[in-house]
């Protein structure tokens, strides 16, 4: 899992019929200090998350794992809005 | 998943069984700036798109495999959406404009 | 998957019993304009008779290693197909 950070949205229409009614946001990751980090992903969305909202980002299989994404084609799925990180110094 | 687009189709008639009938598309990843992000890659189509489009490309087995039909195939990005819009911190982006289909 | 040009073969007689009479080939991926791209790999060869200078394409990742179902082969990358024709259209994108 790691830390990452919504900065958008895909709208598809024509898609795999199991993606019907899944919510695509594009991610980027942050590091646990909350800099942005090289790439995205698009991820499907199943905790309500919305713009720049911090969030853990699980991918792979495990993405499958997530609420309403079983024997889904999904491989990033956001499964938790993060509302703080406390870090050691 | 990533954005991509489809850039290209490839034909081979030598090949595993399992890909028989599946349509092979090259489809090159992009960054959310519209610029490429690595190299092309080689991905099954599920949805019956043409080249142009902007798409959805699943790079993970399980997901490529199974909307192409082809369980435990050697599958392991397939394309399994057309992107009509992309919003970038709340307002659509330009760098992805959405191509029609030639049939449209 | 992607495309790449088998460039060489590798024997090795002491090898994991998965990996038994299974043919590795030395391959350099390919951009779709037929340049070299990243580090050559060893594919295990999944058509069965590939040869040395063919264009293939190859799969990444445990998929890899479905073609040789129920031998569980311990691969990573494997030559899925030979390439006949490509049609590559960049400039209409």
């Amino acid at each position: 899992m790691i830390l990452a950070r919504v900065v958008g949205t895909v709208v598809a229409t024509r898609k795999d019929p199991r993606l019907e009614g899944q919510k695509l946001l594009i991610v980027k990751p942050i590091s646990p200090e909350g800099h942005d980090e090289a790439g995205y992903v698009i991820a499907v969305d199943t905790v309500g998350a919305g713009n720049r909202e911090k969030v853990l980002l699980v991918g792979g299989s495990s993405a499958r794992l997530a609420e309403g994404c079983k024997d889904k084609p999904v491989d990033q799925a956001i499964i938790a809005i993060v509302d703080s990180v406390d870090l050691d110094k | 998943m990533l954005i991509g687009r489809v850039i290209g189709e490839m034909v081979a008639t030598e090949k595993h069984a399992s890909h028989v009938g599946c349509t092979a598309l090259i489809v090159q990843p992009l960054e959310l700036d519209g610029t490429n992000r690595g190299n092309a890659v080689i991905a099954f189509d599920s949805i019956g798109v043409g080249i142009g489009e902007c798409v959805l490309l699943t790079t993970e087995g399980y997901s490529a495999m199974t909307s192409v039909g082809r369980p435990n195939s050697p599958i392991d990005t397939a394309v399994i959406g057309v992107i009509d819009l992309v919003e970038i911190g709340g307002a659509p982006s330009s760098a992805f404009p959405v191509r029609m289909r030639k049939d449209e | 998957m992607q495309l790449g040009r088998v460039i060489g073969r590798i024997w090795a007689t002491v090898k994991d019993p998965g990996l038994h009479a299974q043919r590795l080939m030395v391959v350099q991926p390919l951009t779709p304009e037929l340049t070299p791209t990243g580090k050559q790999i060893i594919c295990a060869d999944g058509t069965g008779s590939v040869g040395a200078g063919e264009l293939i394409y190859w799969c990444g990742g445990k998929e890899s290693s479905f073609p040789f179902l129920p031998t569980e082969v311990p691969t990573n990358a494997t030559i899925v197909g030979i390439v006949d024709e490509l049609h590559v259209e960049r400039d209409r994108c």
